[in-house]
């Protein structure tokens, strides 16, 4: 199966947001150089090559995700950002400092500007909630009073201020990761990071963490980073979005821009259960890719965005003639923004086809022809 | 039993209770540090220090394998070189120490071995010194195990304790071997059997409402 992609026109929206992630480029959050990780051979096991060259930005006040499979290397990237481990090569620069170069006081200082929350929370089991948010501001040598003052808030911010005496074997999966983000948030950090921090929570429990990072990122105006393997994560709050395969990141940029333009094959794969992205098999079985007079095109149309609302296909028919029959399709939404595939059969000659595609490449819609039916 | 008997036997009590209680205490003192160290000089770990780690494992395991008795004999010049003399309760201190410090040591080892490692993780991320983390995060989350494990040296301790007469020590063990074994007095061995059952089993669960105490984890109800 061919899949000629002759129209990739981008909606205005996109092209926006892309203009408005190139403009905070310019002073990112973090910054990944030429990163590369290799883990040492042990005494079973050959040289590891966790990272190869990464380039990466994080737009200050960006919700940034990494999304790849297990063992991609997204652990390592994420924990070369607050020092946890060192580069073999490149830079890391976190708000202009790079972590790399940093000595383990400074680190240290580095560290308390930096909030982390993880997979299994890690809590301590000898501390209530409260004891357990303020632990980041013990650390740091501030007093008591003060500390009371920072937590009470915080509680109040995760909802879970009936909770500040309870120990964390008495709280829930969701509450427990609450209370882990506000204690990433104590120290009043600029940086979230987030190391699959859903990954141990029902559906319902994560779309209220990250209704709750998304509510921070707005209103805190926290950066936040985040790896992850699930889209679902990805597509709820990720405003940018990288895909990381085999320790290289394969592509980067804000999210809707990628997911909808997929070009890459590990973003394909990732993104499998994306609406309308694999043909039904009743139709792959009988196409064929050349041309017949007599066959119906297969066209593929890609609505972005505002676009997706309008009334299209209607027009097509209306305006141009062309009788449209749907196949297949859906319609997702991507960080905030409709984003449908449609599935159409055109009973049309070759002149017309084209017309029909540049009308509605005209009003922002790509399509691609994906072969002809009978 | 006779008034004579029965001051021996409060002054025996006593002795035991002496040496237990300081050996336990300076055991602890040298011991838990100790452990502390070896759970976390491996390699790649907080303190990174693995040949270090390795002979001190190597120590710990030959004084631990060492029969008590015999290192009671063995280092008397040691002995006196602490304590100024080689016999006396005092003096079986120094044994009772030196047995008891890898005791603890293996013991608090494993209690810090099974503190969730991203506690540490989470901690680091968090900008805490090493020093931090051994007593913010480590000695924090093994209170209890650690709690366990002082009850555990304790009533170890309380055994070897019996073992010192050898050496003049006195205390309960040493009694029982006089009175109730070479002057045949079954009553006054049964006598000290209780007692020391009895000492056993009040530290026992102490020890045991400690460590409930201090453990947060499970919650029954």
């Amino acid at each position: 199966m061919v899949m000629t992609v002759v129209t990739r026109k981008t909606g205005e929206a996109a092209g926006a947001a892309a203009g408005d992630g190139l403009a905070k480029a310019a002073d990112p959050m973090v910054a990944f150089e030429g990163v590369s990780k290799r883990f040492a051979a042990g005494r079973t096991s050959a040289e590891v090559a966790a990272l190869d060259g990464v380039d990466l930005i994080v737009p200050r006040g960006s919700v940034t995700g990494i999304i790849g499979r297990s063992g991609a290397g997204k652990s390592t990237l994420i924990r070369l950002v607050n020092g946890l481990e060192k580069p073999t090569s490149g830079r890391v620069v976190v708000d202009g400092v790079n972590i790399a170069g940093l000595d383990e006081k400074k680190l240290r200082d580095v560290r308390r500007s930096i909030g982390m929350i993880f997979q299994h929370f890690n809590l301590l089991a000898s501390r209530t909630a409260f004891d357990n948010i303020a632990l980041p501001l013990e650390i740091a040598g501030i007093d008591r009073p003060t500390i009371e003052k920072r937590v009470t808030p915080l509680l109040d911010l995760v909802g879970l201020s009936d909770k500040r005496d309870r120990y964390p074997s008495e709280l829930s999966g969701g509450q427990k990761q609450r209370i882990g983000i506000a204690r990433a948030l104590a120290t009043e950090p600029k940086l979230l990071l987030s190391d699959e921090a859903t990954s141990a929570l029902d559906p319902e429990t994560t779309r209220s963490i990250l209704a709750l990072l998304k509510t921070i990122n707005k209103e805190l105006g926290l950066t936040v980073l985040l790896i992850t393997h699930e889209m679902e994560v990805i597509k709820t709050i990720a405003d940018h979005v990288a895909v990381i395969d085999g320790g290289r990141i394969v592509e980067q940029g804000p999210t809707f821009d990628v997911f909808t333009g997929h070009t890459h094959a590990t973003t394909r794969s990732l993104l499998g259960g994306l609406a309308g992205l694999h043909l039904p098999e009743f139709l792959t079985r009988q196409m064929v890719e050349k041309p017949e007079p007599g066959l119906r095109t297969i066209l593929r149309i890609i609505f972005k965005g505002e676009n997706a609302t309008e009334p299209m296909l209607a027009r097509l028919g209306s305006d141009l003639g062309i009788e449209v029959n749907i196949m297949a399709g859906a319609v997702d939404e991507i960080a905030g923004r409709p984003f449908g595939m449609l599935v159409v059969s055109l009973l049309a000659d070759e002149a017309k086809i084209t017309h029909a595609r540049s009308f509605l490449a005209d009003h922002g819609l790509s399509s691609e022809v994906v072969g002809y039916v009978r | 039993m006779s008034a004579d008997i029965f001051a021996l036997l409060v002054k025996s009590t006593g002795q035991t209770l002496y040496m237990v209680a300081v050996a336990g205490l300076i055991g602890s003192l040298f011991g838990i540090p100790l452990g502390v160290f070896l759970a976390t000089s491996g390699r790649g770990e907080l303190f990174a220090a693995p040949s270090v780690n390795k002979v001190l494992g190597l120590v710990v395991n030959a004084a631990r394998s060492t029969p008590f008795i015999i290192l009671v004999v063995a280092i008397i010049p040691f002995t006196r070189m602490i304590a100024g003399t080689s016999i006396g309760t005092t003096a079986a201190i120094v044994p009772l120490t030196i047995a008891t410090i890898p005791f603890i040591a293996r013991l608090v080892e494993s209690a810090i071995r099974e503190v969730d490692p991203g506690l540490t993780e989470a901690a680091r991320a968090m900008g805490a010194s090493p020093a931090q983390i051994v007593f913010k995060v480590l000695l924090a989350e093994a209170r209890p195990g650690i709690t366990s494990a002082l009850t555990l040296t304790i009533v170890s301790l309380i055994g070897y304790s019996a073992m010192v007469g050898a050496v003049g020590g006195g205390g309960l063990g040493d009694l029982g071997i006089r009175y109730g074994y070479q002057r045949f007095m079954p009553d006054v061995m049964a006598i000290v059997v209780l007692v020391l059952i009895v000492l056993v089993q009040l530290v026992q669960s102490a020890g045991d409402r400690l460590a409930r105490q201090f453990d947060k984890r499970i919650r029954p109800r």
